[in-house]
Order: structure tokens, then sequence, then C-alpha cells
């Protein structure tokens, strides 16, 4: 009875793993930023350089930061969904304009639409490092306190504006300051 | 293109990939950190890539900023708290030891030990009853023999020795 159970059970126990292991997602790294501070910047705007917006101006509100480039495919994927978050005025949206051209950036926003509050410009990636950030887009929800409280990688899709972004900005929104 | 060509191009590849971007130190020591610390760091883009070997713009990234923190006079250790303050124990190619790596670490003592146990019990099961902990088999003697034939097995043992007689006659 054992000769024949004991593979069996070997079998269903290699079998679960490997069911476990096709549902994980390698490439989302989770981050060791969550709840913890957002990393300081002060960085000058896409759309005003001479100006610039730091971390510490955004203090008292939750806003999303989105890493974004006008060379990257998922997030012309991804625009539309920000425009429509947007328009809803739930949350401030600022955009990290992420290793791009402004030119190409500025123009990226006039024809696609702009959701973003603001938009800062980081040329050389030492933003993007500090956020940890590995791939484009990136989106990161900040309480009213400073403190990173969700990482989402890749793209985010209507279904996870309905099922994760607008219930946690509603909760951080009821927090105090 | 002439395939021979093209083959003496292939094999040449590995020597345009291996000097990405090398960098030069003016302290053999930083240059000595910089390579160790870029060939243990995990690119985060291509997975299965060190900073060193990967050509992704992310890796050169980190290979700047551990460049630039060596020549601040970083220490590895700092680098190393730098990088996973940002990326997490991912970006390590050899993760610490925490609970959450245990079984990353002990997994392969751990299925080395069951190998053995499984090993030593089948080893037992096919030693003669006899012999049980005794270690190396002998060949059955007049005591086994006797063993044996009580347990009614005379004569297949009397069978052996007749084959094993006309054996030695032909």
């Amino acid at each position: 009875m054992l000769k024949y159970l004991l593979p069996l059970i070997l079998f269903i126990v290699m079998a679960i793993f490997l069911a476990i292991g096709l549902g994980l997602k390698p490439n989302e790294i989770p981050s060791p930023l969550l709840n913890k501070p957002a990393p300081a910047f002060a960085a000058p705007k896409l759309q005003a350089p001479n100006e610039k917006l730091a971390a510490a101006d955004l203090k008292g509100q939750v806003w999303l930061f989105n890493v974004w480039a006008s060379w990257c495919v998922s997030c012309r994927e991804e625009h539309p969904v920000l425009n429509q978050l947007a328009r809803q005025q739930a949350v401030v949206i600022i955009g990290l304009n992420y290793k791009d051209d402004p030119a190409a950036a500025k123009n990226w926003l006039d024809t696609l639409g702009n959701p973003y509050n603001v938009s800062i410009m980081d040329q050389d990636g030492r933003i993007g490092l500090d956020w940890g950030v590995y791939g484009v887009p990136e989106t990161f929800v900040m309480d009213k306190k400073g403190i990173v409280r969700y990482k989402h990688t890749g793209p985010v899709m209507p279904d996870d504006v309905q099922t994760i972004f607008l219930p946690l900005i509603a909760q951080l929104q009821a927090e105090a300051p | 293109m002439k395939p021979g060509i093209l083959m003496l191009l292939l094999l040449l590849s590995p020597f345009a990939a291996q000097a990405i971007d090398s960098r030069q130190f003016a302290n053999p020591e930083q240059q000595e950190a910089y390579e160790t610390l870029t060939s243990e760091l995990r690119c985060l883009v291509c997975q299965n890539q060190t900073i060193a070997d990967s050509n992704a713009e992310l890796a050169a990234d980190l290979r700047r900023q551990v460049q630039e923190m060596l020549e601040q006079g970083k220490s590895r250790e700092e680098i190393v708290q730098f990088m996973t303050d940002r990326y997490g124990d991912f970006v390590l190619y050899k993760p610490p030891f925490k609970l959450k790596t245990g079984l990353l670490w002990l997994g392969p003592i751990v299925f080395l030990l069951l190998g053995l146990v499984a090993v030593f019990f089948v080893i037992r099961q096919r030693q003669p009853r006899s012999q049980q902990g005794f270690g190396i088999p002998t060949l059955p003697g007049d005591k086994e023999v006797a063993a044996v034939t009580e347990n009614g097995q005379a004569e297949k043992l009397a069978k052996i020795r007749r084959l094993l007689d006309e054996g030695d006659v032909s």
C-alpha cells in the first residue's frame, strides 16, 4: 500500500508547489519603501523648469507618484486610466518623468492629455533610483504624513483603480493629517 | 555572409560582451571593491544578470551609483545597505540569512538529510533479516543455513548448492 501511496503523495506535494510557482510574479519585487517615509526629492517641473517641486511640499495631502516616460510602451496603455482618475479629483497626482527627453514628454502630455497636477523631471534617473524604480510605469501612494502606503508595478488598469486605488485613497483621505 | 565568417564572429562575441564599461579608479582597493560589488548586485530588469554583466540602463545607473559612493569613501556595507534600502534583499545575489530566506538556505541541507535517511532504510531493507544491524554482509554459513532451513528454505538452498557443484565439474 505504502509503495503506491508514497509516490502519489510526493506527486501531489510537487504539483501543489509548482502550481503556486505558476501564479507567482517574479517581476514584481516587493518594495522595501512600504510604510516608510517617501524618499526626499526637489526637482525641476517639466512644464516650468525654473520652478522646483519637493516631496516636503506635498505633506498634508494624499498623493500619487506615477513614474512615466514617453518612451515607455505600457505607459501609453496606462495613460487613459490616469486621465480618468484625474477627472475624479480624488487625489493629487504627481508624475516623475523618468529618463526622458523634455520635449518628447511635453508633446506626449499635449497629445494624450495631462493627468498630472505636476510632473517633475528625472533625466539621469537619480530620483528613480532613490525610489527603487526598476521598470516604468510604477505608481506609489503616499498618505498625508508622507509615508509610502502602496506600490504598484506595471501599468495601472481600470480594475486596479476600482479595487485598490480608490478604496485606499478614500481610507487615506479620512485619516488625520 | 559566409558561414565561416559568421561562426568566427559568433565565437568572438564573448570578448565583446566582457567589458561593458570598465571603470578606472585611482585606488586599486576601490577598483577591487567595485568589481566585487557589481558582481554581487542583481540587475532588477534582467533578473538573472549582475549589474556588472547587464547592458540595461538601470544596471548602468546602479554601476554609476556604486562608483560614486566608492569615490566618496563609502564602505562596502554602506553601499549594500543603500541598495537594499531601495530595492530590497532581492538586489543581492547572496541573500542574508533571515526567517524569510531560511528555506532557501536550509532547503538543500534538509533534502540531503532526507536522502540519507531514505538510503539508510533502503539498505537496511535489502539486507537479509539475520544480518540486520551487523554491517558487512557475509556468505551464509552453517548457522544461517540452519536458520533458513527452519524457515522451510532448505530445498532452495540444496538446489543452489547442486547448481554450484555442477558448475565446478563442467
